[in-house]
């Protein structure tokens, strides 16, 4: 994966609770046996309406999106992750995360950082004041900043290293190929 | 003292270090031809075999065709990615229910009908509701393709300690309330994110009192929560169950004496509990674009409190205050992982035996064994004289990825597990409910109570 330090960007906003990933990518666009065309399956039902705000001017080049509880809820498709970073997204920003997304993003470099309930709500405020408005993430302090505002964030120190280094986590398990050895002898034959 | 899936995880745990997810033993590993290509791929631009082929288990079911006529009526789409996963699986050794196989079905249809699934296992699968398989006391969930890589090449997976949590259904369910009502009325308790970095653990009389057809649809839904695993203990139906079917341990006396051991301790820690009174739960239905989104199916829509609330409303064109008894549809699916096994078509032929449907009806049992058995018990004439289809067995209108797909505007309702915006195709409106309610929606035309129905004379 590419790794991830520090990145400077727009915001677009999706301003609402429990995006499911049949919202980020329907399924119609999983029939593929590569990563093919994914961005343009990214947001497909919402993005035919002319007023969804990924289409406003300001989000064009926008490599952080913004939104709001349990985002990525529903299936497993990690082709959801892959969309939105074909798409230029490096970064997620909300107040929660589902499982299963939170860990196919952070296996793939998109980074998502969960802000408690004050610093989310002031970030929104932020940018749906100022929709121009640039906010910097930074990973090695856990930290987002804009203008004079900053906010801390949570991450384990798994994946923080994951993502600093572009590290596949696949390399971890199988450094340990002789414990699983081990627990197979014991557990597995 | 420790919990079910306490248990169950140290027993699976290969390696743990401070501040590192788990390296997790895997048991079973199921998989499908949507979420696996791209995993397969990365294993060959790595060099690496599938560690344990013996441990992998690979059926067709998103991407096929459910009308008769096999590989033809699928698009080129669909057809690269059957194509795909049986040269894949025949490269690595790995056994396939193909579409030709008289295994073949839906991937926690077949595994737990084969036997393949056991108490105290760890299974995964590239697909959310793998937590069907905590019925019979597993440890199973729904992961990435990155994980799936994972799992093909070292048969473990990276994974952070959930948290256990107790859900009890207490009491007795009235007659003609099912699983899925509990499970819908539990997520409108806790919420689409109420079980988020939780595993659940079914407790209670009215969870003893179900089938395994019914644990299954019960922690099939879990995902729905946000839980990503659902358990129940083992017990004597759960044996009961398993005996006898291909894939039951050979020295099956021996496997129940340990399987025994698999309950939470008493006093054993639950980071939450929540409890239900099972004999207050009525049929179910929902309303809106979550699967939290749900109502007594003779209660009228609510009233909306929140932004969500509106635009699901919005989206469903259906107005609060007003029943949804009566509210006309299009379509009738009764099938999915959900509920598409032989008990949930036996409930569904219960409504349509002497009646007809008054909307287009699917009936699209979960498996080939599934289907034999219904044709075998004649459940097949009887959808067929209500004038359903009863078709191959496969995921179909769930998701819409074969053709089988609801058109912009239709309404559905719908035994399957997601009422998420265009699930069931562009435009698509869905409403989930019991197999016996969607059989009663069927004869009427339009959203019906089926206790109703069948206190009517067919």
């Amino acid at each position: 994966m590419t790794p991830f330090d520090t990145l400077t960007s727009r915001v677009a906003p999706l301003l609402r609770d429990d995006v499911d990933t049949d919202q980020i990518i329907p399924a119609r666009y999983l029939k593929v046996v590569d990563r093919s065309g994914l961005a343009e399956g990214l947001f497909a039902g919402w993005k035919a309406d002319p007023s969804f705000p990924l289409h406003e001017p300001a989000t064009e080049d926008a490599r952080v999106l913004l939104t709001g509880a349990n985002f990525g809820c529903g299936s497993s498709r990690e082709h959801a992750p892959w969309a939105l970073i074909a798409a230029g997204f490096r970064c997620v920003i909300a107040r929660s995360f589902a499982d299963i997304f939170r860990g196919n993003a952070l296996r793939n470099g998109l980074l998502t950082v969960a802000l408690d309930e004050a610093d989310h709500a002031r970030l929104v405020a932020d940018v749906s004041a100022d929709p121009w408005r640039v906010v910097t993430v930074a990973l090695e302090p856990q930290r987002v900043r804009w203008g004079a505002a900053e906010a801390a964030f949570s991450l384990d120190p798994f994946s923080k290293t994951c993502l600093l280094e572009g590290l596949d986590p696949l390399g971890y398990l199988l450094a340990h190929d002789a414990a699983i050895d081990a627990y197979e002898r014991r557990e597995a034959p | 003292m420790k919990t079910l899936f306490d248990k169950v995880w140290d027993a699976h745990a290969v390696h743990e270090e401070p501040h590192h997810p788990s390296v997790l033993y895997v048991d079973l590993h199921l998989v499908h031809e949507v979420t696996s290509p791209q995993a397969f791929s990365g294993l060959e631009a790595r060099g690496l075999p599938v560690r344990r082929p013996e441990r992998t288990l690979a059926t067709m079911d998103h991407s096929t065709p459910t009308r008769p006529g096999g590989l033809a009526v699928v698009d080129d789409a669909g057809r690269a990615q059957l194509e795909t996963l049986a040269r894949r699986c025949a490269e690595h050794g790995i056994e396939l229910f193909d579409l030709s196989s008289p295994h073949n079905g839906i991937v926690h249809v077949v595994a737990p009908e084969q036997g393949r699934t056991h108490p105290g296992m760890t299974v995964v699968c590239g697909d959310s509701h793998t937590s069907t398989h905590g019925a019979f006391g597993a440890l199973a969930f729904g992961i990435g393709t990155s994980e799936v890589e994972q799992v093909l090449a070292t048969q473990c997976l990276l994974a952070w300690r959930p948290l256990p949590y107790e859900v009890r259904f207490e009491g007795t369910a009235p007659e003609g309330v099912s699983a899925k009502d509990l499970i819908l009325a539990l997520i409108a308790e806790i919420g689409v994110g109420g079980g988020t970095g939780h595993v659940f653990e079914y407790r209670g009389d009215a969870v003893r009192a179900l089938s395994m057809e019914g644990r299954m649809t019960l922690c099939n839904m879990s995902i729905e929560a946000g839980a990503r695993a659902g358990m129940v203990a083992p017990d004597d139906t759960t044996f009961a169950y398993l005996a006898g079917r291909p894939g039951a341990p050979a020295d099956f006396d021996g496997a129940v004496a340990r399987w025994r051991a698999l309950r939470t301790d008493d006093g054993a820690y639950f980071a939450r509990t929540v409890s239900l009174d099972a004999s207050r739960v009525s049929p179910r239905i929902t309303w809106g674009t979550t699967p939290a989104m749900s109502v007594g199916v003779d209660e009228p829509v609510p009233q909306p409190t929140d932004a969500a609330a509106r635009s699901a409303l919005d989206y469903m064109r259906l107005e609060a205050g007003k029943p949804l008894l009566g509210q006309p549809i299009d379509v009738a699916f009764i099938g999915s992982c959900t509920n598409s096994r032989l008990e949930d078509l036996r409930e569904a032929a219960r409504v349509l035996r002497g009646r007809r449907v008054a909307a287009r009806t699917l009936v699209v049992p979960g498996s080939r064994a599934v289907k034999r058995e219904a044709e075998a018990e004649g459940l097949d004439r009887i959808f067929e004289a209500a004038g359903a289809e009863w078709r191959e067995p496969g995921c179909s209108m769930c998701l819409a990825m074969n053709g089988d797909r609801l058109e912009p505007g239709q309404l559905s309702v719908s035994t399957s597990n997601r009422n998420f915006e265009g699930r069931q195709g562009p435009g698509g409106r869905t409403l989930l409910a019991s197999p016996l309610t969607a059989a009663a929606s069927a004869v009427a035309g339009a959203v019906a109570d089926a206790r109703r129905t069948l206190s009517e004379a067919a």
